[in-house]
C-alpha cells in the first residue's frame, strides 16, 4: 500500500527517508484540489507514487509555550479551527483572525499551519502573520533538523526552501506585548481567497510596528519603510498617532506592495486596498490622536 | 489501479478494491461503495455538497485522500438515518420546506448534525457561520436555518440520545 499513515514523528521521518520524493499530505485542502483537477501527480520522479499522510502524527498536532523566551511553538499539523479558538486565539490574536477568514468550517477543520507554509501561496492567510511575527520554522529531514526564518523559507510563488524528504515540524512565534490584527479583502465576505491582505503587529516594549502584506507579491512582503515611519510617528507614551501620519503610513504600505494584474484583481486596486487596510490597522492599534 | 484497503463507513468495514491511489473519498463512496448521497459539484472544497464526518469532524470528502482515511470512522448522511427512518434533522428539513432540488441537502444534513452535536443551542449567527461551507442555490437558506432551530428546540424539550 503506497500510502503510509505514521502516528509518530519518528515513523514519519523514516517513511520520508525511504521515499524522499513522496507527497507529504497534511489537511489535503490544497493537495486534493490539485489532484482532483489533474494538475498534480501523486509523486514526481522515477519511483512509484507514494504518500506520507501526516495528519495523525501526535507531535505535529501539539503546541508548547516557553515562558523564558516568551515564545510559543506550534506543531505544523495544528488546524485553523484550533488556531481560531482559545487558548491559542488569545495568545496569537492576529493568527486567530487570519484563520477565521480561511475557507469554510470544513476547510478550517482540515487545513493546517504547516500546509499553508508548504503550499506557500502569496494568498496564504497565515503567512502575513508569520511574516509580521518573524516566525522561525523547524524542519526535519534525512540530514537532520534545521531551523529557518520564515522569510528565508518562502522562496517564491508556491516555492519553498524545503528539501526532498524534508518535513515542516513546527513554527515558533514570539508572544508579543501589543495590539495585533489581520485584514483581508476578497470578492465576498466568506470562503474567499485574498485579493490583498495585511497583518500588523505592535511590539510595545520595543516601540516597533510590524506590517506584512499578502497577495501583492510573489511571497509575503514586509513594509519596512512604513514600519520605520510608524516607529517614529507613534506617540508611544499616549498610544497616539495623527490622522496625517496614519494616512502617510497607508501610502508607504501601498508603495511597498508589488502587485500584479491577474484573474482575481488588478495591481491598481490591490495597491489601493493595501493602503486602506494598513491605515485602518494602525488606527486600531494606535487609537489615540485622531481628529 | 490496484489499491486495496478497507474503510469504516457508517459502522461497517467496507472493502475497496482495484482503486487508484489518487481517488478522493467522495469518489470512493459513490463509485466504489455505492453510497450516492454525498454529491460532487465543485471538487475543490467550496460547495460542501460532499460533506461527511470523519472521526466526528465535518470535512469535504472531495478533499480527503480515500486511502489515507483507513482506520477512521466515516459517517455519511446514509449513516444518520437509523434503519431507514429519517433523523430529527432530516425530518425538520422536510417539515420546514428546506429541501428544494435536494442536491445540497445531504451535505447540509451532515453539517447540521455536526453543528447541533457540538452546539445544542446555536444562535442565528452561529448557524449561518457553521453552515457557511454548504452552498444552496434554491432556498435562500431561511428554511434551512429554521429547520436547525426547530431541532435545537425539540432536542431541548425532549432530551434524546445523540444521533
Amino acid at each position: 500500500m503506497p500510502v503510509v499513515v505514521p502516528l509518530t514523528l519518528r515513523e514519519a521521518i523514516a517513511a520520508l527517508a525511504e521515499h524522499p520524493d513522496a507527497m507529504v499530505l497534511a489537511g489535503g485542502t490544497d493537495a486534493l484540489v490539485e489532484i482532483n483537477e489533474g494538475h498534480r501527480a501523486i509523486a514526481s520522479g522515477a519511483s512509484s507514487p507514494f504518500v506520507v499522510a501526516v495528519d495523525r502524527v501526535a507531535e505535529l498536532r501539539s503546541w508548547t509555550i516557553d515562558p523564558a523566551s516568551r515564545t510559543i511553538t506550534i506543531g505544523a499539523g495544528v488546524t485553523y479551527d484550533e488556531l481560531m479558538d482559545d487558548p491559542l486565539a488569545t495568545l496569537l490574536p492576529a493568527l486567530a483572525e487570519a484563520s477565521r477568514t480561511v475557507g469554510s468550517p470544513q476547510i478550517r477543520i482540515a487545513g493546517t499551519l504547516g500546509g499553508n507554509l508548504a503550499t506557500c501561496s502569496p494568498a496564504g492567510d497565515a503567512l502575513p502573520v508569520l511574516s509580521a511575527l518573524d516566525a522561525v520554522i523547524q524542519l526535519t529531514g534525512p540530514s537532520g533538523d534545521r531551523t529557518m526564518a520564515v522569510h528565508d523559507f518562502m522562496v517564491g510563488v508556491k516555492r519553498t526552501a524545503l528539501a526532498a524528504g524534508e518535513l515542516i515540524t513546527s513554527v515558533t512565534l514570539p508572544l508579543l506585548d501589543g495590539w495585533q490584527g489581520y485584514s483581508k479583502v476578497g470578492v465576498r465576505n466568506a470562503m474567499v481567497i485574498a485579493t490583498a491582505s495585511a497583518c500588523l503587529a505592535v511590539d510595545a516594549p520595543a516601540r516597533s510596528v510590524r506590517l506584512a502584506l499578502g497577495s501583492v507579491g510573489p511571497t509575503i512582503i514586509r513594509a519596512t519603510e512604513a514600519e520605520s515611519f510608524a516607529a517614529e510617528a507613534v506617540d508611544w507614551d499616549h498610544t497616539a498617532m495623527s490622522d496625517d501620519d496614519v494616512r502617510r503610513f497607508g501610502e508607504l504600505a501601498g508603495a511597498a506592495s508589488r502587485p500584479i494584474d491577474d484573474h482575481r484583481s488588478t495591481a491598481v486596486y490591490r495597491r489601493h486596498a493595501i493602503g486602506v487596510m494598513a491605515a485602518r490597522l494602525v488606527r486600531r492599534a494606535v487609537p489615540g490622536g485622531g481628529s | 489501479m490496484n489499491e486495496q484497503y478497507t474503510l469504516h463507513v457508517n459502522g461497517v468495514d467496507r472493502a475497496v478494491t482495484d482503486a487508484w491511489l489518487g481517488e478522493n473519498l467522495l469518489y470512493v463512496l459513490r463509485e466504489r461503495l455505492g453510497l450516492l448521497a454525498a454529491k460532487g459539484a465543485c471538487e475543490q472544497g467550496e460547495c460542501g455538497s460532499c460533506s461527511v464526518l470523519v472521526d466526528d469532524r465535518l470535512v469535504c470528502s472531495c478533499l480527503v485522500l480515500a486511502a489515507s482515511a483507513v482506520g477512521r470512522r466515516i459517517v455519511t448522511v446514509e449513516g444518520l438515518a437509523e434503519r431507514g427512518a429519517p433523523s430529527d434533522v432530516q425530518q425538520a428539513f422536510v417539515d420546514t420546506g428546506a429541501v428544494q432540488c435536494g442536491f445540497c441537502t445531504p451535505g447540509l444534513i451532515v453539517a447540521a448534525h455536526a453543528l447541533l452535536d457540538r452546539s445544542p443551542d446555536p444562535s442565528d449567527l452561529e448557524i449561518r457561520e457553521e453552515l457557511s461551507g454548504n452552498v444552496c442555490r434554491c432556498t435562500g437558506y431561511g428554511r434551512i436555518i429554521e429547520a436547525v432551530q426547530r431541532v435545537a428546540v425539540a432536542r431541548r424539550e425532549t432530551p434524546q440520545e445523540p444521533s
